[in-house]
């Protein structure tokens, strides 16, 4: 087991953090100075395996379990070449840690799962979670998850995410010690509460507005993207039929038949080529599923700035409030109109000894409301910080990202070109010689 | 005893009838044909035909020769249609195409002529041709009505493929050795509207025309029954061709469909990206950039599949109406040879009663007419024998009837084949070919697209390198 090292709790803001570079080949890892736990932890998925089990309601589930391996760096630079260490997790253990540190860093843009279900899917795409080709895709997309927060300046302090990569078995205990699956529920009522914010962050409310606009663009895209990717498929597959009819048809013809056979191998083959193609375009779909979730992660974090920034606004305008009370009690002058200074008119003012129950009362409230008012704003002051760091680290990333991603398009747009045309020049070649 | 018919054509027969006639003919030039095909010039290489003629009017093969041209293009007629209009009138709306036809065959008055001609009259010379070369491979005529796809009959589209296929019709009439010569031909293609007309009503009166048909149905029940191996092998092709080149009709079609489908959905797909990039700074020339990839691929796509319409398609259609045309022919020529044995079934019938010695009936007969048995006898031998000379007369015609058709017909075959593969082939070298263009061309605009992504690097590095 890798030495634990010194880890302090995550700092909340404060600190000058430097880019990352987030690479998704984990050999391309750039990690520039601070102490990140990918500097000193080479980490992987590598593997997928059939698990059966008795789920919670004690019945009989398959389910998939992914093989995290590490190996301390230093033990590699030195030229030792050690075994990883390695455990298995399952997709549902990665949800419970990515909601662990959604709700211990509210103001870091999370890095997104891997989709629960295949969506965007078309004709031929498996909607099956058992499916080879979508278990391979997810266990790319989990350690891009997990490459991503270990290289991230705050995330990859964190105590508990050490011990999902390094302890198998009591890591769960570890993580629900931590109570966050409560703040977890009051996390996600706060998120969907309507509240108005008297004076929002302008910045704040540009970067919540975007982060719909990214989740709605990407999502229409992709969907048009799948539809497309069926259409290609068609086209690709119903040449096949050239194939089978030109292989008979050349038993027919003597002059012809040589020709007509190496044309329907070619035809065969196109129609084989497809297959490669659409694969490899799904991984530009997921480069893009990826951010159409980190949108939403987004926008969680413009949220939650908007409730510490109502939450500041309400106690302050409470302790107003309070210490107008205490004023009109101690000066016995009514400032503004309230019910009780209208009945004390009416019915006559307290007896003193009220009064002054009354006023200590207030003037605890006062102080206690002063220290959140304190609290709050500091809260406040250091979310709005650590958030607006953090979204300026991801505006970097996501655009150095999918900058890639359409070169990459472009790259995978050019090799199906290439097939196609060397196969059609062998199939014009057949042709000729006819 | 029915007469074996030779299987085998000797070149040394003494009739006016051509042997083979096959070995005689040589490289067509399709110039004619290029705004159907591609202008690929690589295809020579023996499959196409060119027949010159020389000039003779009057009936069919015995006075046309045939030429050796080693030269190429020597052809003495040249025919195009087009100029669709339509035209009404109070009981009907028809379109007429221009036929305009330049020659320099002496069995016409002028070198030029221009006519109007409708559907109608291109049927009405099919049906001529057929009539009088019973078994020559005639090109088929696009069809009268499509009803698949629910073309109109006047959209723009059915039009056009109907014209292109009007035009290759004519031309491939006027490449035939024996077509070409046809009377009817040379009016259709000279006689105005009116001379047309009349000429049309001429001809073999309607009720002779059932009698042909009558008996042609009649044969056909009876069947043919030693028909010569080659044909049986002919037919058997025709079968199978029919059915490859039927389903290669359907799947280019389908391809079609799915190519139209796949377009729909690009055209679509390269917006998102544009209103995506109206959300983004650093990343809006990108995402526009791959807008205009998809935009161009779509117009290249666009172009594929036009091309895939105007060339292939056509193609493989006219093929399956060629191998209906096939089975036609070889069942007249089946029919012809089933009158000619049933003749000699019968020819053999009248000599067994003629030889037999007196039936008794007979016998009986002349007895109860109070004949003498042997004048009865010698009366009825001399009829039987009339009746024997007749028959062998109407053999010995139907005899040449079937040698001339079969000759016909495997003279036309080996012809009509090298037709056949020359077309397809350049059908399918014509798609590849665009195919490979059209790849080439996308790829060139993801390459540009490419290239100037890759110039922008080095903003990117000194991002990088800042504290």
């Amino acid at each position: 087991m890798a030495d634990a090292g010194n880890k302090e709790s995550a700092p909340i803001g404060g600190d000058e953090f430097t880019n990352t570079e987030l690479e998704n080949n984990k050999n391309n890892t750039m990690v520039e100075e601070g102490s990140t736990l990918l500097r000193r932890m080479e980490i992987s998925v590598a593997e997928a395996e059939k698990r059966t089990g008795k789920n919670t309601v004690n019945m009989q589930e398959i389910f998939t379990v992914y093989l995290i391996e590490t190996r301390p760096i230093d033990a590699i630079t030195e030229g030792h070449n050690p075994a990883p260490d390695s455990l298995w997790r399952r997709y549902s253990e990665f949800e419970i840690l990515r909601n662990y540190l959604l709700v211990t860093y509210p103001f870091i843009v999370v890095p997104p799962l891997p989709e629960k279900r295949a969506e965007f899917v078309w004709h031929k795409l498996s909607a099956d979670n058992m499916d080879p080709d979508f278990v391979e895709r997810r266990r790319i997309g989990l350690e891009n998850f997990l490459l991503r927060v270990a290289s991230h300046s705050v995330l990859s302090n964190d105590k508990i995410l050490y011990h999902f990569l390094t302890e198998e078995h009591r890591w769960k205990e570890v993580v629900y010690e931590t109570g966050f699956q409560a703040k977890a529920d009051s996390r996600i009522k706060a998120l969907s509460a309507t509240f108005r914010v008297k004076n929002p962050d302008k910045r704040f409310t540009e970067m919540k507005h975007y982060s719909d606009e990214l989740q709605s663009l990407t999502s229409q895209l992709l969907r048009v993207r799948a539809r497309v990717a069926d259409r290609v498929y068609g086209v690709y597959k119903v040449h096949g039929n050239y194939g089978r009819v030109f292989s008979e048809w050349s038993a027919l013809e003597k002059e012809m038949g040589d020709g007509l056979q190496s044309a329907g191998h070619h035809m065969d083959a196109y129609a084989a080529s497809v297959d490669d193609i659409l694969e490899e375009e799904e991984r530009y779909a997921d480069q893009l599923k990826e951010y159409l979730f980190y949108a939403e992660a987004l926008r969680a974090v413009c949220r939650k700035h908007e409730l510490t920034q109502y939450e500041l606004e309400t106690a302050s305008s409470d302790l107003i409030s309070k210490k107008q009370q205490r004023e009109e009690l101690a000066t016995g002058m009514v400032r503004t109109f309230s019910f009780k200074g209208m009945t004390n008119k009416l019915f006559g003012q307290e007896t003193p000894e009220q009064r002054e129950a009354k006023l200590s009362l207030l003037e605890e409230q006062i102080v206690q409301g002063e220290e959140t008012v304190t609290e709050k704003t500091v809260e406040c002051e250091e979310y709005v910080k650590g958030a607006w760091v953090d979204m300026q680290r991801f505006k970097e990333q996501k655009d150095r990202d999918l900058r890639e991603a359409l070169i990459g398009y472009a790259v995978m747009q050019i090799s199906m070109c290439k097939k196609g045309i060397q196969v059609w020049t062998n199939a014009k070649e057949c042709f000729h010689k006819m | 005893m029915s007469r074996t018919i030779d299987a085998v054509v000797s070149p040394t027969q003494t009739n006016t009838i051509p042997a083979d006639i096959s070995g005689q003919m040589l490289d067509l030039d399709e110039d004619d044909d290029l705004e159907v095909f591609s202008k690929d010039s690589t295809l020579a290489d023996g499959n196409m035909f060119n027949a010159s003629m020389q000039t003779s009017p009057g009936s069919m093969v015995n006075q046309c020769k045939f030429e050796e041209d080693e030269e190429g293009d020597s052809k003495d007629i040249f025919i195009t249609v087009d100029n669709p209009e339509s035209h009404v009138t109070a009981i009907e709306t028809f379109i007429t195409y221009r036929v305009l036809t330049k020659t320099t065959r002496s069995e016409f008055d002028n070198s030029e002529y221009e006519v109007r001609r409708r559907y109608q009259d291109f049927l009405w010379l099919k049906g001529k041709l057929e009539e009088a070369h019973s078994t020559l491979i005639v090109h088929p005529l696009p069809e009268k009505f499509v009803v698949k796809g629910m073309v109109e009959r006047f959209n723009g589209d059915f039009i056009a493929t109907r014209r292109k296929a009007l035009h290759k019709f004519l031309n491939r009439i006027a490449d035939h050795p024996i077509l070409s010569c046809s009377e009817d031909f040379k009016v259709f293609l000279s006689a105005q509207a009116w001379e047309l007309t009349t000429y049309k009503k001429q001809g073999p009166g309607f009720l002779s025309r059932m009698g042909e048909t009558v008996r042609a149905v009649a044969n056909s029940v009876r069947g043919v029954k030693n028909r010569p191996e080659e044909f049986t092998a002919i037919q058997e092709y025709v079968e199978d061709f029919s059915n490859k080149i039927s389903c290669l009709d359907k799947v280019t079609q389908r391809i079609v469909k799915e190519q139209k489908e796949y377009l729909e959905e690009l055209k679509e797909y390269g917006p998102t990206y544009t209103l995506w990039s109206g959300s983004e700074e650093e990343l809006a020339e990108q995402l526009k950039g791959v807008a205009g990839c998809i935009e161009r691929c779509c117009k290249e796509t666009e172009e594929q599949v036009g091309h895939l319409s105007d060339t292939l398609v056509p193609v493989l259609h006219e093929y399956v109406l060629c191998a209906e045309t096939l089975k036609a022919v070889l069942r007249r020529r089946d029919n012809i040879q089933a009158e000619f044995e049933a003749k000699n079934e019968t020819l053999a019938t009248k000599k067994v009663d003629r030889d037999a010695e007196s039936s008794d009936l007979g016998f009986v007969w002349g007895s109860l007419l109070g004949k003498n048995p042997e004048e009865a006898r010698h009366q009825r031998q001399e009829r039987l024998d009339g009746e024997i000379e007749e028959l062998k007369e109407e053999i010995d015609k139907l005899e040449d009837r079937v040698e001339w058709a079969n000759n016909a017909l495997k003279g036309d075959w080996g012809r009509w084949q090298r037709s056949m593969r020359g077309d397809l082939k350049s059908a399918f070298f014509s798609t590849a070919e665009k195919n490979v263009d059209y790849y080439e061309k996308c790829l060139a605009v993801w390459e540009t697209f490419l290239l100037s992504q890759r110039t922008e690097p080095s903003e990117e590095t000194d991002r990088d390198n800042t504290p």
